[in-house]
């Protein structure tokens, strides 16, 4: 069953739950809470037996409707497909399970939507061809479109605006790009471009080179690198925390989308387009990473600050993607932790608002904070493992980055960013939790409410602390299936020859 | 017709850039339109210009080639959702914000 049907099983999973919650009534609130957290289970427990079946270095193939590549539509599970499936499952049960303290209840259709936006993410990891790829971004782009609108409110739509305006654009500029290189190859298949682009003549051979480096921008747009970023700290900051939190692995998907074509279609066996992407990673790299460092030390609002930190472990991971096998198995290790990271920050600065319903998640103290020792000692460890201090994992994750890319620069720029980003959270948890006993700093003016820590808030951020714990304490068979990936994303040969069979 | 082609979509995606860059949000989704249709011509127009032909393989020795067509009735629809999304949220940004500007001030 899971060899023969496995990849496609974490699509058909939320979009049938979807389906599902759309016909419940809407007082019908509990049923469909039920129902949307066991789809999440349960998909989580598929992206474990995807991984699982995929460990030993097998590729699972489903041609949908049986029709024979390159004809047909692919989805394809390697290694590195369930790593991400399986991450994103993790994360998007923590955020739903947090989006029960209220967050669901904004608006009619956060469930729905929710599953839509889990589908959309999966099919983007599993799709084995350009085009699907960009019908499952359209899919989780419409779906994260409402979901960041989701409750309304002044600069909640105002960020939702550029962010929607300048994905559509990027929409278009995918599809020019994807325009370019079938023009230029003939095909759309991931597996069958890697084997064309070796054989192409010297007219296509800039159509192809020009679709290649289009379909860059179109990924730095969503992941948020260097000088696409602008958009990423309004939407993630304005968002509800649940919302933020699932976010965090969105930037993920562009790099994804980025690692696929620059190791498969622009891959070692590409002829004369072979590593297209790889000069210009380091220097984006580097650039991202000190813009994500200047916004986190500028940031007034700890939702500001987090986001501001994703844009600083987008850097730290490009960086890592660019430093060969080594890199790119510490990078794959640094990408669970810096999604699980990032999102607990940003739950955490949704509780911070919750608690302090006039001054929100801004950097201020606040004289009576209700239960400053769990939203205190949560902060400190969400601030510990994003900054990557030792006893976890993005510790070891950034030393092997470092062993990996031997550079000066690199050294430096890494280094400097982290410490800025130490410094970022130390001053915001100062400001935020030790001068909370001082003295108040603001008027109490319409402070009449003052709300408890929810039921549900407390275990959605010490799930995503757990699996930080469960990430340095497995680091070792971690660390092993990512070198594992790394070797087999980099030898794209097994991949053609398990999509395309003998021809 | 190669040259006519091109120079629709050009015009179409050079107005379409220009509206984008404009401040209002009816400016800005007209631009998004009429770029979009332009990279539906181009995509459409990548799988070679055929006049006459039959999109299958047959006795015709060239057939005009079908996957860009479904790829374009693909990015019409959805461009068409995308549009409909995009008109709605400057409804709402004009009535949260009270203007239309994008940045949702008035500079």
């Amino acid at each position: 069953m899971i060899t023969a049907h496995g990849p496609i099983l974490p699509l058909i999973l939320p979009l049938a739950v979807a389906i599902l919650l759309l016909f419940l009534p809407r007082r019908a609130q509990r049923l469909t809470r039920m129902l949307s957290v066991a789809g999440s289970v349960v998909q989580v427990g598929l992206g474990l037996l995807l991984l699982r079946t995929v460990a030993e270095g097998t590729q699972l193939v489903y041609r949908l409707g049986d029709w024979p590549a390159p004809y047909g539509i692919m989805l394809v599970v390697d290694r590195l497909a369930a790593w991400l499936l399986l991450t994103s499952a993790l994360l998007a049960l923590c955020a739903l399970i947090y989006a029960l303290a209220g967050g669901d209840r904004e608006g009619r259709y956060f469930h729905v939507l929710f599953q839509m936006q889990i589908f959309g993410i999966s099919g983007a990891f599993v799709t084995g061809d350009l085009f699907n790829l960009f019908v499952f971004f359209e899919v989780l782009l419409i779906s994260s479109y409402s979901l960041l609108l989701h409750g309304g409110g002044g600069p909640r739509t105002r960020a939702g605006l550029h962010y929607v305006i300048l994905n559509l654009l990027g929409s278009a500029i995918f599809l020019l790009a994807a325009g370019l290189i079938y023009s230029s190859c003939g095909s759309l298949n991931f597996a069958h471009l890697a084997q064309l682009m070796a054989g192409l003549d010297d007219s296509q051979l800039a159509l192809a080179r020009t679709g290649g480096l289009l379909l860059l921008v179109v990924f730095a747009l969503k992941a948020g690198i260097m000088p696409l970023h602008l958009w990423l700290p309004a939407a993630y900051s304005e968002t509800s925390a649940p919302i933020a939190a699932l976010f965090a692995i969105m930037t993920k998907i562009g790099l994804y989308a980025i690692l696929r074509m620059s190791t498969l279609v622009f891959g070692s066996s590409a002829g004369s387009l072979a590593d297209l992407y790889l000069p210009w990673l380091l220097p984006l790299a580097l650039l991202t990473l000190l813009i994500g460092a200047a916004g986190a030390l500028a940031a007034a609002r700890l939702g500001r600050l987090a986001a501001y930190l994703i844009i600083l472990s987008v850097g730290t991971l490009l960086t890592a993607f660019a430093g060969g096998t080594g890199g790119i198995a510490a990078g794959l290790y640094y990408l669970p932790h810096s999604t699980f990271a990032a999102a607990s920050l940003f739950l955490c600065a949704g509780a911070l608002r919750r608690c302090r319903p006039v001054i929100g998640d801004q950097l201020i103290a606040d004289g009576d904070l209700p239960q400053p020792l769990i939203m205190g000692g949560t902060f400190f460890l969400a601030a510990m493992a994003i900054s990557g201090l030792p006893p976890f994992s993005g510790f070891i994750a950034k030393l092997l980055i470092l062993k990996a890319l031997p550079q000066v620069l690199v050294w430096g720029m890494i280094l400097t960013t982290a410490l800025a980003a130490v410094i970022a959270l130390a001053r915001g948890g100062n400001q935020i939790f030790l001068a909370a006993s001082g003295p108040m700093t603001l008027p109490r003016g319409g402070k009449s409410v003052v709300l408890v820590t929810s039921l549900w808030e407390v275990p959605a951020i010490a799930g995503l602390l757990i699996l930080i714990f469960i990430l340095t304490l497995a680091a070792g068979p971690a660390l092993e299936f990512t070198q594992d990936t790394a070797r087999q994303i980099l030898e794209p040969a097994n991949y053609i020859q398990a999509v395309l069979g003998g021809g | 017709m190669e040259i006519l082609i091109a120079l629709i979509i050009g015009l179409l995606s050079g107005c379409g850039v220009y509206l984008l860059l404009q401040a209002r949000t009816f400016s800005v989704v007209l631009g998004l339109t009429l770029l979009s249709y332009g990279i539906n011509l181009f995509l459409f127009a990548t799988g070679r210009l055929v006049i006459g032909q039959p999109p299958v393989l047959s006795a015709v020795s060239s057939p005009a080639d079908p996957l860009p067509q479904a790829l374009v009735l693909t990015a019409i629809v959805i461009g068409f959702a995308m549009t409909a999304f995009a008109i709605m949220l400057s409804l709402r940004a004009q009535a949260e914000l009270g203007n239309d500007h994008v940045d949702g001030e008035q500079p």
